[in-house]
């Protein structure tokens, strides 16, 4: 009977939503931030995937359905961003500096923290643009010379930190302003980040799914210049 | 029949955006080349914001569920997380926290400032 279940397209599609609800609805029990559905989701499909043996591509051939409405749901943060245009015009400098510095100390704390751990160039490249979206990334990430799996992995683990943190943070460094945690997801925790950032209201949103576009080409930009450092 | 006609604006942009992203040789991805080209129709009056509003809304709200099968291909990665274990999640960690900390107050700062100005 598993085997037959797996084999249909719609398992991994059903198996997906089916854990996301299960997730919700830990969360809206427990009443905890920490209990983020979409990771909590990630954990059951992974656990019953090993549990039952079932390997990830018959998963994915369900799944991918899902993965295909990604690009059309990103064209869509143009909606949020329509809406408040005025909000970003009027504060376009602020937005644009936010944006630059947080892309900046990214490139920077991951150069500290990679001569500290005393890490190859190969790995250090890989990190480099963990903080932007996966397809500007992952093509980072090869011209540099890192290992595209390592990137892609520490991309998707960077988002889902970031979309589970990001309260802790606000908290922690006092940000209170809808603009400020918008840029500020979506700078350190690309469109994952933004999906939280829908959560917390339009504005957030908006300024959320800017700064994916903004820090990803600020990144092509600088990366290449930072890669150099190790060498 | 209105969400159908908006799902064939959205997936038209998404075509046109695919193509640009194939076409041009910039590792810029098709979801942003089309967050530009939508935001230009709508700021042109090329879209209205009514023929997409719906589905769109919904799409964006539904965006956490579309990262559950990248995050589910982790597993695919287990050999190198399990290699590099300490670095990448000292490294993501702190990098993470110091990026969304500094973005936001430079934000807040630079916010704050203006309105005092104003």
């Amino acid at each position: 009977m598993l085997e037959i279940l797996s084999g249909s397209a719609y398992f991994g599609f059903f198996i997906s939503l089916f854990c996301f609800f299960t997730g919700v609805f830990i969360q809206k029990k427990t009443g905890l931030r920490i209990m983020n559905p979409l990771m909590l989701s990630i954990i059951m499909v992974i656990a019953i995937l090993q549990l039952s043996g079932i390997d990830y591509k018959a998963y994915n051939q369900g799944a991918q359905i899902i993965s295909y409405f990604l690009t059309p749901a990103t064209i869509c943060l143009a909606i949020p961003l329509y809406k408040q245009l005025r909000l970003l015009k009027d504060n376009a400098l602020a937005i644009l500096v936010s944006i630059v510095f947080g892309t900046v100390t990214s490139i920077g704390s991951i150069f500290l923290m990679s001569k500290l751990f005393g890490m190859d160039h190969t790995f250090y490249a890989s990190l480099l643009p963990k903080s932007i979206t996966t397809a500007i990334g992952m093509g980072i990430s090869e011209e540099l010379g890192g290992i595209v799996t390592i990137t892609v992995a520490v991309i998707i683990i960077t988002g889902i930190l970031g979309n589970v943190i990001s309260d802790l943070v606000f908290k922690l460094f006092r940000i209170s302003n809808p603009i400020a945690k918008g840029l500020a997801l979506g700078t350190s925790a690309h469109a994952i980040g933004t999906a939280r950032a829908m959560e917390l209201g339009e504005i957030e949103g908006a300024m959320s799914g800017l700064s994916i576009a903004v820090a990803g080409i600020v990144t092509v930009i600088l990366a290449p210049m930072a890669a150099n450092w190790i060498g | 029949m209105k969400i159908a006609k908006e799902i064939a604006i959205i997936m038209g942009i998404t075509l046109i955006s695919e193509y640009l992203n194939k076409a041009v040789p910039l590792p810029i991805p098709a979801g942003v080349y089309g967050m530009v080209i939508l935001l230009v129709c709508l700021v042109a009056g090329a879209v209205k914001l009514e023929s997409i509003e719906t589905s769109g809304n919904k799409l964006v709200e539904l965006m956490p569920i579309m990262f559950i099968p990248a995050g589910v291909g982790l597993i695919n990665y287990v050999a190198e997380i399990r290699q590099y274990l300490v670095p990448l999640v000292a490294v993501t960690v702190v990098s993470t926290v110091v990026v969304m900390g500094v973005t936001g107050r430079t934000a807040e700062f630079i916010l704050k400032k203006r309105k005092r100005e104003k």
